[in-house]
Order: structure tokens, then sequence, then C-alpha cells
């Protein structure tokens, strides 16, 4: 065996050695080579579900399928049953031209064998496609100080930031090696160390600015550095209400995914910081002030992806990442209010509003709505991941609006922020789906 | 005149090649996607975010970075493109490597067998000195020459 500098446990020696099984070694062999990289010390067992990134059951990524063949043949199984991110496909609910279709074919052509895989490899159940994991609905919202190995980064930074569990930001497939072996390496955001903060984010603002400027704003400031916000707590409040953890949750969102933030610490608010405060700050911390200005010039920063800017939208996507019970019913209700308002029967464009299952399910049992009545209003609910969507080159030439920071990140859609968007949606008279 | 400079040895090897160099992030599902999608024979850079490197061929090249970046899929990615014949033969990093270009290159090498050599912390000097199309040598001990 080789000599590693990270120390193991009697029984971590065995299953490197293959006591254990050849492909129970290899798994070890690359959980402690990729700790070896950050100077781990030791590896950390998991606690909590596990959640994995990859969801989506693309024709690209086979030496992965190959990977969970070999390891589904020996019989290994995630240390917990886990959730993972949103399917990509649901043809009923969001509008698909027949050439988009036959593209997500190809594109997501290993689909129903990747579920399969995810399944035998102890997938929690049918309904535990989403990124926002973390709420009851879905049933895996881990505990303060749990450790984990998450890789979906919105769901990493929420952990890491709201509920105080203790995640890195890893790559997928890492994420299903450190879960299959039930144990992380010690590095990172795993240490009391990795966890200070190395920037000083100070608000300068009246008002509660919208989350997905405000985590953009911060996430390309700091990049994958963890900031300590001051002055948010006067303008969300000093309590973990599910308001404003959807708050934080779309504004870590779109600090993960402008920058690379894992971990944000909000003064008087998040876990830690209320535990330690200022303590939590790094000597020699770097400072950057958020002020209206500052917001404004990062909002119209954004470029816009779309081959004619002045095009009017086709389709809105609200939930990336999913939305919570309350968010989604606060979103139906006023579209129906604007509805009303306007006298309009039907929404100009579809908008296709994104949430997890077991959200979706509750709408249905707890909401008075009929879903033929959305539909007929061009309302329509999906646990898809609209990035996924994006992904496919057809979808991605049309002009999609949205009001996350994340979708716009990562595709050609045009932000909004929730304010403008409603207008943009009402006001708009661009080509109908098919 | 030769510059040498040394690093940590992620995936060892020796190696002598061209140097393909990205002084911002390399962002490795943005530069692979199209190569990987369309079954390319080599990869050439699709990250339209990357001028410095933006549909220069990538296979079998030194790729020299500070860091990668972008989406968590990447170690998937860089796997994926290893398996099809599509990886650099080589990645040089300025700084500590990443959490998603270590496992890519850790998963490349534990689980398809292939190797591609990499060497982090060479520093901020190596990435001024070293330029697109140098020779560059690298050692198993993780000592780098560009000449």
């Amino acid at each position: 065996m080789k000599n590693y500098q990270l120390e193991l446990t009697a029984e971590e020696k065995e299953i490197l050695e293959g006591k254990k099984g050849p492909l129970l070694a290899k798994v070890m062999e690359t959980v402690v080579r990729f700790g070896e990289a950050f100077g781990a010390k030791r590896l950390l067992p998991l606690s909590g579900r596990p959640h994995l990134v990859t969801s989506f059951g693309a024709n690209t990524i086979k030496p992965y399928y190959g990977i969970l063949d070999e390891l589904i043949a020996a019989g290994l199984r995630t240390y917990g049953e886990f959730t993972v991110d949103p399917r990509p496909l649901d043809y009923v609910n969001v509008p698909v031209s027949l050439a988009e279709k036959i593209l997500f074919k190809f594109i997501f052509g290993k689909q129903k064998d990747y579920e399969k895989q995810l399944r035998q490899l102890g997938l929690k159940d049918d309904d535990a496609f989403t990124c926002t994991c973390y709420y009851p609905e879905v049933g895996n919202t881990p505990a303060r100080g749990d450790v984990l190995a998450w890789s979906e980064s919105s769901a990493v930074v929420f952990a890491n930031s709201v509920l105080g569990a203790r995640t890195n930001r890893n790559s997928a497939g890492i994420d299903v090696m450190c879960n299959i072996i039930g144990r992380a390496p010690e590095y990172g955001f795993l240490t009391d160390e990795g966890r200070k903060a190395t920037w000083v984010v100070e608000l300068k603002l009246n008002r509660l600015p919208n989350a997905q400027i405000l985590g953009s704003a911060i996430g390309l400031k700091v990049v994958e550095e963890v900031p300590y916000i001051v002055g948010l707590s006067e303008l969300l409040g000093t309590e973990l209400t599910d308001a404003v953890k959807d708050y934080l949750k779309d504004m870590g969102a779109a600090s993960a995914s402008n920058g690379a933030v894992g971990l944000y610490h909000v003064e008087n608010l998040t876990p830690e910081a209320k535990d330690f405060g200022r303590d939590l700050i790094k000597p020699g911390a770097k400072f950057y002030q958020i002020d209206e200005t500052e917001l404004e010039r990062i909002y119209r920063s954004y470029p816009v992806l779309w081959k004619k800017p002045a095009t009017k939208p086709a389709l809105c996507f609200i939930g990336c990442p999913h939305l919570s019970f309350n968010q989604l019913k606060t979103w139906v209700e006023a579209l129906f209010t604007e509805l009303e308002k306007r006298k309009l029967p039907r929404l100009p464009i579809p908008v296709v509003l994104c949430a997890p299952p077991g959200v979706l399910k509750r709408f249905r049992e707890e909401v008075p709505v009929n879903p033929g009545e959305l539909k007929a209003k061009n309302i329509r609910l999906t646990y898809i991941c609209p990035l996924m969507y994006m992904n496919n080159p057809l979808c991605a030439k049309k002009p999609v609006i949205t009001n996350s920071n994340k979708l716009r990140t990562y595709s050609t859609s045009r932000f909004y922020p929730d304010d403008e968007i409603m207008n943009i949606i009402f006001e708009t008279a661009g080509r109908r789906e098919s | 005149m030769k510059k040498e400079f040394k690093g940590r040895v992620i995936v060892g090897g020796y190696f002598k090649g061209e140097a393909l160099v990205s002084r911002k992030g390399f962002n490795t599902l943005a530069s692979f996607q199209k190569s990987i999608v369309t079954r390319a024979k080599k990869a050439k850079c699709s990250d339209q975010d990357n001028a410095e490197i933006f549909g220069k061929e990538m296979t079998g090249k030194v790729l020299c970075l500070p860091q990668t970046i972008g989406s968590t899929t990447a170690g998937l990615v860089l796997m994926t493109a290893a398996e099809m014949g599509l990886q650099p033969a080589a990645m040089l990093f300025s700084r500590p490597i990443d959490s998603l270009a270590a496992a890519g290159v850790i998963m490349t090498d534990v689980w398809l067998n292939k190797k591609i050599i990499t060497v982090d912390q060479l520093g901020d000097e190596f990435l001024e000195a070293v330029k697109t199309g140098d020779t560059v040598e690298i050692f198993e001990d993780g000592r780098v020459l560009i000449e």
C-alpha cells in the first residue's frame, strides 16, 4: 500500500488494502488521494443524508455510468438514502416543440437507465429529485454540525450557511465516492478555520435588496472566499423564519453561481454568526461596501445573450433553485391577482414555476386550484431543472426570461428582478409556445 | 534560456510537449462541451468567455492555468474527455489545485487508468513566464522546464 500522509483508521486501512473488496478499495483510494490534494489530515464520517448533483442521463458522460455499473455490481450503496438534483424533462407541463423533444431524447437518452442506477445505489424515492432537498416536503434537511459530501452548489451554500452543516463544494463523481465510503476528507469548510470569513461585506441600504442581485454582487466580488455580511439582518430580521430562509436560499444560489461561494455568514442571523459574531472574521479580511448604486451597476452589467435583444419573451422560468411551498403559493396568487386586475383570461406567455415534487404534491393538496385552470391560464407547475431545459440548443435560442441569477449565468435566459418580471410577463405579446 | 519551476505532484509522470496557456480560470464544462457533444477527434476550446484559448486545440497539450472554474460537473466532464481521448496530456496549475479539477484528474487515473499528468502550486511567476506554443518538459518529481 502506498504511503499516504493522511491518517487512516485501522478499518480505513483495511478497506484501502482491499480486505473489503477491490471496488471499495478503489473508492477509498479515490477519496484518500483527493483528500491528500487538499492536505486533509484524516477522513471524517458523514452524517445526515447524501445529496448528489448528477440527475441527468446525458449521453455525454458514459464513463460515469460505467463506474456506477461497477459499484452496483459489487453491491455497493451510499451510506444513507440520497436525494439528487431535479430531473431534466417534463413533457406534460413544460412547453416543448417536436424538434426540441427529438433533441432532448438525444441529449438525455440515458435518463431511464440512469434513474435505474440511482435506485440501485440508494435513491431515497422517486420524488427525491430536486436541488432544494432541504425543504421539509423533501426530507433531506441536515442538522447543524452534520458532515456532508454534497455537490449541488446552491444546496452546499444553503447547508453550510443557513443550516450550519459542513460540506465542501464537491465535484460530481467525488460526491458518489465519498457517499459510498461514508467519509469525506477533513479540509476547507469541514474545519473551523476554513469556515472563517476573509471578506467583510457591509450593506449601506435603506430597504431590503433583491436577493438575486445582492447574491450576485457578493459572488462576483469574493468569488470562492467566505463573506461576513453586515447590515442585512437590520433589513431581513434576526430570526430564520421560512421567508428569511427563502431569501437566503436565493441570495446564496446567486453568490454560488455568479461566483463560487460555498459559505457565508450574516451577522445576527445565520447560526455561526449568532454564536461567534465577529470572531468569525479573519485578521486582514478584505472589505466590500454595497449600496444602491453598486446593486444597480451589477444589474446593468449582465449581458443580454439573445440574438435580437429587443425580441419579446416567449417563456418565463421561476424557481431556480426550486421554489419553497410559500414561494410557489405566493407566485400563483400574484399571477392570479394580476390576471384579475388586468381582466385577462390567460398569461400572454407560459410562466413555468419549478418546485420539488413534494412541494407540488402539498400544493395540490392544500391549495384549492384546479390543475386544468392553471394550465388554461398559462401557469405551468413542474419539477424539472430549467437549466437542463436551456441546455437544449433549440431551447437556448428562445427568448426566455427568469428571476433567477443562477439560470441567467448558465444559460441564454434574461434576468429581471421579481417586481420587473411581472410587468414584462404581462406587457409582452411574444410568440406563443407550441 | 530555460526556466525551471517546481510544483507539487498530483498525478505524476514525464511529458514534453506544447503549452496552451489560460491566464484566467479554465471553465472545464464550457471548454470541452462542444467537442464531447459533437464527438470530435480532437478537442478545441469552446469557452467563448476565454478569448485566450477559445478555438484552440487542447488535446495532447500542456494546459497551463491558475485553477478551473464553473459547474460542479467538471470532474465528470474531464473524465469523459479522457475516455474519448480528448484530454490534455498535462495540467499545470499556478495555484493550489481546486476541488473540481482534482476530482477529474484523480478519478481519471484511478477509474480509467489514464493519466493526465498534473502538477499544482507552480506559482504566479510560472503563469507569467509560460506562453502558448512554448515547449514544456515535466518531470516525475514536479519540476517543470520551459524551453
